[in-house]
């Protein structure tokens, strides 16, 4: 039974493909509700960080609380809670949404239904929400709102003949989904007499007051001065605030009841205590009943992360510290190459994920890394009987102990124009997918479904997918399980020694390949030196590719007089200081930009 | 004793740019020729005073083409310095000369106004190359020329040439250094092509038009000079510069040799009292200058003892002979070891260097890779 305070508040969270325009829409929707003047608007509020900015995505899910008088005069109360819209935070998505009695789906009225849409619609769906469409863009010359709606009917499954046409960029008929909210979206239901029961479903640090939780509250209150208990981490608080998010800002309140989402603060120093999916509860008169479906995440790809330069490695210890803050599911812990120095390895969601950590550390900490190729986490059956997980290729035990070997599939989904199904087909078969399903979608789209190995898709699988693609094809992938495999280490050799950062586990048929590649890559980033250098692959002491970087003939200014000594002070300045950034590995300098050429190993 | 110091002059004209060139010259400037070198006279004479103490030993006149100037322009420059300055009666007098824009009677003004050196661009025998370099001469004026230049007066003429350009074959570069040899001149500089930032070459190379030649075959064309010069007569005495016997370049041996020079005109680099420098770039604002060191010195840098080290070592083992230890503790109160052992160490046992009697110099490999080599001199 929904009280009357209840009756006027609607949960809801924006769904849509990347770049279809949730965070534009988000923003006309603070700003239509009067929170904001137009002076005071900047662009894309609820996206905070730069990165996320300038990429056009979201990553970390907030909420904010709107006030909305409908055209019958009621005054509501919206919280829009904002949910990142990539699969890495897949967890994250589908805890925000547990959060939400409904969800706005968001589509591109010229690109339609994409991978991306699907994920995050069904889950929605799962999630139990009502689902409200929106056609977005319909200002575009390219728009075809029809198409797009005929491909929610159809595709998905839901009614969206009367869903509102918009522009999220312009302003249009912005209102009308404002209207539609009330209307369409149920509010929330929870008791509050019941003993106190709040999910988390993000924290983000703040120097000032400790870790801010962010929660929706099932059943019960919660007020200052309140002892409450995080049920997974069986840690104990008691509350120094309560209050809900204005844009951009805190604004405390007294007490959050049943149906209201907003946030507290407890003096809590890290991040790591809030797991999101956690139940908040009180220590005098617990619940019985945590909100189902918590899990902690884990990392799914890991990396070796190295200062540039050896003598950073306290700035960057310091910065995935810092970063850590906020984000729980980052790991890292101390790893040391022969190569590379002092570093971490470091554990991601996925590959956005990666990137996204790798670019806050060069940007926001002006830190200059080099990163070692992606792995994921491996299984091992010893022949002893003993299992082992390992994702950094240096663990690797010996191959004679080794019974088998399990790596990790994903189920693959990319939605395409149906001209680019032969070379996308060809690219998963190379990349050892296993074809499930093919289904037209429309005239021009189809959906293939494809299960691939993890690893497949690291290194470079969307990159070229979009190449491949003229940048049409949209891709999502969630984890399946683990599958034997038949799995080697390659190993590189630099004048004959192995160079740890550079080996890796690859598929044993596609070791040669690989390592031949390999090799030539490095042939060209290896400067020569006064000797013959040769760049080995191997497979055990097997060598399987090899490329050689010839000795340095010729190195010499052939003119040199009165005019030209600072300019060629100049220039053997900057070669010193090009060398001291070198790498050695025995007698031989390799420059950073080695270990990163292996990453991008052009598919073409 | 007065101090021995070099004069280098700047003339910054051209009938037309080299592809390959990236030194400060003007094309189609003739109505500009009067004022500069007006201008150019005023910074001598008005200076003089500054160089009072100094014997001229050396003067070498650059450019550009020297030889695009009147002989009247060509005798007010040297006017003005044997007027105001105490050049030595054995100085060295060098003028650059294209082949194509002397003859007979300028050749023996020229050598009437005691330039007694003359430095001939040839670069290649074959027409076909001096077209693709974007030189004006061809092989004939070249011989012509040269022989007119004998006729003048001149003992001591240097030839430069140059590999390594895109196209040159083996038997084109052999042909070259036979007939250059032919005419028996006292230098020759032999120069492997330097593809520059900013010249028309580096446009073509990064356009992927013009093929640089192969590091082999640009070492086997170095041999080869080296080779057939040293059959004839000719001493290497840096990595570019060949000569008979008491023929060396005494002017470019101050440089490697890390000792003072000042240098007049456009563009033109001095070291002097410890201080490098040189002067404006701007045409415009040169000759507005009337030859004002105040207004035309820039980037004046005052080298650290380091530096001066540092140069004296990058400098002075470009030159066969290399540096003598005695000479490094003389100038720097320290003795080389003290400074860079462990670098001669490494270069030693990696055979990129030789000592022998006190003195060390790149072994034939080292000169081939002197940068590697120098920067180890870089602290």
């Amino acid at each position: 039974m929904s009280s009357s305070r209840q009756s006027k508040i609607r949960n809801f969270c924006i769904v849509a493909h990347i770049d279809h325009g949730k965070s534009t829409l988000a923003d006309r929707l603070i700003q239509k509700t009067g929170l904001l003047t137009e002076r005071e608007m900047q662009e894309q509020v609820l996206d905070n960080m730069d990165i996320e900015r300038e990429r056009g995505i979201t990553i970390k899910s907030q909420a904010v609380r709107l006030v909305y008088k409908s055209k019958s005069g009621e005054e509501y109360i919206y919280n829009l809670i904002d949910t990142p819209g990539h699969v890495d935070f897949n967890y994250e998505v589908s805890r925000s949404l547990a959060a939400c009695e409904g969800a706005v789906l968001v589509v591109d009225a010229a690109q339609g239904v994409e991978a991306q849409t699907l994920a995050n619609v069904y889950l929605a769906i799962d999630n139990n929400l009502e689902i409200l469409p929106v056609i977005n863009k319909i200002d575009l010359p390219s728009a075809n709102p029809q198409m797009a709606i005929n491909e929610i009917e159809d595709i998905i499954g839901i009614p969206a003949h009367d869903a509102p046409l918009i522009s999220a960029k312009n302003g249009i008929n912005i209102e009308e989904v404002l209207e539609k909210i009330a209307e369409v979206i149920p509010p929330p239901s929870g008791d509050e007499n019941k003993p106190l029961r709040a999910l988390i479903f993000d924290s983000v640090y703040d120097s000032y007051k400790g870790v801010i939780v962010i929660m929706r509250v099932m059943d019960g209150k919660i007020q200052k001065g309140s002892k409450v208990r995080f049920m997974a981490t069986k840690k104990e608080f008691e509350v120094v605030e309560v209050g809900y998010f204005g844009p951009g800002k805190l604004i405390p309140c007294n007490t959050l009841s049943a149906g209201d989402v907003g946030y507290l603060t407890a003096s809590i120093k890290n991040v790591a205590d809030t797991h999101v999916g956690d139940t908040v509860t009180d220590v005098e008169n617990p619940t019985h009943e945590p909100f189902p479906g918590y899990k902690k995440v884990n990392p799914m790809v890991y990396c070796g992360i190295f200062p540039a330069d050896g003598a950073k490695y306290p700035e960057l210890k310091d910065a995935l510290e810092k970063l850590q803050l906020n984000d729980a599911s980052l790991f890292f812990e101390p790893e040391t190459s022969a190569a590379l120095g002092f570093g971490f390895r470091c554990g991601f969601l996925g590959l956005l994920h990666l990137e996204i950590i790798q670019e806050r550390l060069e940007r926001e900490f002006n830190l200059d890394l080099v990163t070692t190729a992606p792995s994921v986490i491996y299984k091992i059956f010893l022949t002893d009987g003993t299992e082992i997980d390992i994702s950094n290729p240096s663990n690797m035990p010996d191959p004679a102990k080794i019974e088998h070997m399990e790596e990790p599939v994903v189920k693959a989904e990319i939605i395409l124009p149906k001209d680019y199904i032969g070379t996308i087909m060809e690219l998963c078969q190379q990349r050892r997918g296993e074809y499930e399903s093919m289904e037209y979608l429309d005239d021009t789209r189809a959906m293939l479904v494809y299960h691939m190995p993890l690893n497949e898709i690291i290194y470079d699988f969307f990159d070229v997918l979009k190449s491949r693609s003229r940048g049409y094809a949209s891709f999502d992938y969630s984890l399946e399980g683990y599958k034997e495999s038949s799995l080697v280490k390659l190993d590189i050799l630099v004048n004959r020694e192995v160079v740890d950062a550079l080996s890796f586990i690859v598929f044993k048929d596609s070791a040669v390949e690989r390592g031949r590649k390999i090799c030539e890559k490095l042939k060209k980033e290896i400067p020569r030196h006064l000797f013959e250098i040769p760049i080995q692959a191997s497979i055990g002491s097997k060598i399987v590719a090899r490329s050689t970087v010839s000795a340095m003939r010729k190195d010499v200014l052939a003119k040199c007089y009165g005019g030209d000594i600072s300019r060629k002070r100049k220039l053997l300045e900057k070669q010193k200081e090009g060398k001291k950034r070198m790498r050695s590995i025995g007698s031989v300098e390799v420059p950073q930009s080695a270990f990163m050429s292996v990453l991008k190993l052009d598919d073409e | 004793m007065k101090q021995p110091l070099s004069i280098y002059i700047h003339i910054p004209f051209c009938v037309k740019k080299c592809l390959y060139c990236d030194f400060p010259s003007f094309a189609g400037c003739e109505n500009i020729y009067d004022d500069y070198v007006s201008a150019l006279c005023s910074e001598i004479s008005d200076n003089a005073s500054v160089f009072s103490d100094c014997e001229i030993k050396t003067i070498f006149i650059g450019g550009g083409t020297p030889t695009v100037l009147s002989c009247k322009n060509i005798g007010k420059i040297m006017d003005s310095i044997i007027e105001k300055y105490n050049v030595s009666n054995d100085a060295e007098i060098t003028s650059e000369a294209n082949p194509e824009t002397v003859d007979f009677k300028k050749l023996s003004e020229m050598r009437s106004m005691y330039i007694n050196r003359l430095s001939m661009g040839v670069q290649a025998w074959q027409d076909r190359l001096l077209k693709k370099l974007g030189r004006i001469h061809t092989r004939e004026t070249f011989v012509a020329n040269f022989n007119e230049a004998r006729r003048a007066g001149f003992k001591n003429i240097n030839c430069d040439l140059m590999f390594s350009l895109p196209s040159q074959t083996m038997d084109d570069w052999e042909e070259t250094l036979e007939n250059v040899l032919k005419l028996k001149p006292e230098h020759i500089s032999a120069y492997s092509l330097i593809i520059e930032d900013g010249t028309p070459f580096k446009k073509m190379f990064d356009e992927g038009c013009l093929n640089p030649i192969d590091d082999d075959i640009d070492r086997k064309m170095y041999y080869l000079c080296k080779e057939m010069l040293s059959d004839k007569g000719y001493k290497q005495y840096e990595i570019s510069n060949f000569a008979k016997p008491g023929f060396e370049c005494r002017h470019n041996c101050v440089y490697w040799q890390t000792q003072e020079y000042v240098g007049f005109g456009l563009a033109a680099h001095s070291y002097f009292n410890g201080k490098r420098f040189h002067n404006t770039l701007d045409m415009k604002k040169y000759i507005e200058a009337k030859g004002s060191f105040n207004k035309l010195h820039e980037d004046i840098e005052i080298l650290s003892e380091k530096e001066k080290i540092e140069e004296f070592m990058f400098m002075g083992l470009r030159m066969n002979r290399g540096i003598e230890k005695e000479e490094f503790k003389n100038r720097f109160n320290f003795e080389i070891d003290d400074i860079y052992k462990n670098e001669l160490c490494k270069l030693k046992e990696e055979k990129l260097i030789n000592e022998n009697n006190g003195r060390i110099f790149l072994t034939e490999y080292g000169m081939d890779v002197s940068n590697y080599v120098f920067e180890e001199f870089i602290k």
